[in-house]
């Protein structure tokens, strides 16, 4: 298997390629649409892109953690954190994709 | 947020671009992603997030209805973690 990492430009070479638009706008809608994401989802907000997945923001409470290599004992700090679940269509593709 | 208000906010940033253009751009951005983890491949986007695929192994599963054991094959599973800066602003820093 390849196992590429695929970052920002990459992105933006497909949205280059597929509408034709020139490299550098093309860079910044695609930071425009991470932007967007990220401003929802920090004001809370669950995104839903469908067929593709959603991301939702999740309250942790405080607890008890251990420094695993000490063993002492650090309380964690109650913690929003970000759960993606994808969609079937990502999840079925991903799944259909690796068995080629 | 869905996708169609995503792709109205970008719109109205862009008044030089018809609607259709960036409903192709939004689309092109998400297909990309799950075309590259079709194959296997990472996407990593700074301060957003990074995008892999995990092995899941075969296991014996349960037909919940029935109870019956049935063979779950081994599979990959898309998974994504949090970049740091988006993170931080979860927590508000």
């Amino acid at each position: 298997m390849s196992e590429r990492t695929l970052t920002r430009m990459d992105l933006s070479e497909a949205v280059f390629r597929e509408v034709g638009l020139s490299r550098n706008e093309s860079a910044q809608l695609v930071e425009a649409v991470l932007q967007h994401m990220s401003d929802a989802l920090a004001s809370g907000e669950t995104v839903k892109i469908s067929s593709f997945g959603t991301f939702s923001v999740r309250d942790k409470s405080a607890r008890i953690g251990r420094n695993p290599k000490t063993g002492d004992e650090v309380p964690i700090s109650p913690r929003r954190v970000l759960t993606f679940r994808p969609s079937h269509l990502m999840k079925d593709r991903v799944a259909a994709g690796s068995k080629r | 947020m869905i996708r169609s208000e995503l792709i109205q906010k970008i719109a109205d940033e862009n008044p030089h671009l018809t609607q259709r253009h960036v409903e192709r751009i939004v689309n092109t951005v998400f297909e990309e992603i799950i075309e590259a983890l079709a194959k296997g491949d990472r996407v990593e986007l700074r301060g957003f997030g990074a995008f892999s695929v995990k092995a899941r192994d075969a296991r014996l599963g349960r037909n919940p209805r029935t109870g019956e054991a049935v063979d779950v094959e081994q599979k990959d599973v898309p998974f994504f973690k949090t970049g740091k800066l988006l993170r931080d602003r979860l927590n508000g820093k």
